[in-house]
């Protein structure tokens, strides 16, 4: 894969600087990333417990209501066909509100009643507070189960948001930084090879022109002995100068 | 807002469906279909998947709640939903008690830490 691969740029001091402010804003929104992560897992594990705790209770109280429900049963007669065909609305509906943990919005029901009990009618009068009995035991039943539909919500959604987060903070971790690093390293490396360039470029250049000056010099030592070229003339030597006609 | 209230769903035995519409979950919608499915010997597994399937694409049902035996047969539909909305939440049958190492929520978390530790 692209495992060694750098960012394609020009070396220059620039671009190092950039580089180097790339990695401090890709290591800080790593140590971010990484505090949601574990915000989001303590809470992931409090609701955790918390639903094998409200689990337990719900087999408790189900099993509750079920023993009414036979106790009933065998007072008032079957009237499991009445209820069924009586079904009409709903007294208990649920609600969906928003609930915020470390910038992840969690799903919370609530429920509420609305309407009165539309089985006032039904003419279950046979075994009423046994009846009466059932059917609150069955309402503490529904609001538990509320409770831990709210929560197995919540345990849903907070475990795809810790995957994803997880996803980004090992991303970030293992091909963003390094692959900054290595264009870091490889501008580095460049531009300490251009200055060792430019260093000799500037001896050998240095070289060459003292070894040009000592051979004009030799030149001109040669010609002056043979007596082919005169010293010019010192301007500030007070001789006598031909060409002036009027002293 | 009254509007945005949501349903309580119910798949279970005979027993379970008339105790929770007792409790007043029940509702016929305006197509004179129930919020509940009576489950009973004869009913066929794919009745079940249907009617589980239908539940989880109405758009005005917050939470379903299932047997955990008929969960049980039903557990691929039940696994291939991703969904937080609505909530599948698994009940005891007065037949069949609680068993949290079926749960199939309880289960994701397996992978995490075992739920028995924190007991």
């Amino acid at each position: 894969m692209s495992g060694k691969d750098r960012i394609e740029i020009f070396p220059s001091r620039m671009a190092q600087t950039i580089m180097k402010a790339r990695l401090k804003g890709a290591q800080t929104g790593r140590n971010l990333l990484k505090k949601k992560s574990d915000a989001l897992t303590l809470r992931f594990r409090q609701i955790l417990k918390k639903i094998i705790e409200t689990k337990m209770l719900m087999g408790e109280v189900m099993r509750e209501a079920a023993f009414s429900l036979a106790e009933a049963k065998f007072t008032a007669g079957d009237f499991s066909t009445t209820v069924i065909q009586n079904v009409n609305k709903a007294q208990v509906k649920i609600r969906a509100k928003k609930d915020n943990v470390a910038g992840v919005t969690l799903p919370v029901f609530e429920h509420y009643h609305e309407g009165t009990d539309s089985y006032e009618l039904t003419g279950l009068a046979r075994g009423g507070e046994q009846l009466a009995k059932l059917k609150r035991n069955y309402a503490k039943a529904v609001e538990l189960l509320v409770e831990l539909a709210s929560l197995q919500t919540s345990f849903v959604t907070l475990d795809e948001a810790i995957k994803i987060t997880n996803r980004r903070v090992n991303a970030i971790e293992h091909v963003i930084i390094p692959r900054i690093e290595r264009t870091l390293a490889y501008i580095i490396t460049e531009l300490d090879e251009r200055e060792r360039e430019e260093f000799y470029r500037l001896k050998k250049i240095q070289e060459k022109k003292k070894i040009l000056k000592e051979k004009s010099e030799k030149d001109l030592k040669q010609r002056m002995a043979a007596g082919e070229v005169m010293e010019p003339a010192n301007l500030l030597a007070e001789e006598k100068d031909e060409d002036l006609l009027f002293e | 807002m009254a509007g945005r209230g949501k349903l309580i769903a119910v798949i279970g035995d005979e027993d379970t469906v008339t105790g929770f519409l007792l409790g007043g979950i029940g509702e016929l919608n305006k197509n004179r279909h129930p919020n509940f499915l009576v489950v009973e010997k004869d009913t066929t597994i794919n009745e079940i998947e249907d009617t589980f399937r239908q539940l989880l694409n109405r758009d005005d049902i917050g939470i379903v709640l299932i047997n955990q035996y008929i969960a049980e047969m039903v557990r691929h539909a039940l696994d291939a939903h991703q969904r937080s909305i609505p909530a599948v939440l698994e009940i005891p049958s007065k037949d069949h008690p609680y068993d949290a190492a079926k749960d199939s929520i309880l289960r994701r978390a397996k992978g995490m830490f075992t739920a028995e530790d924190l007991r």
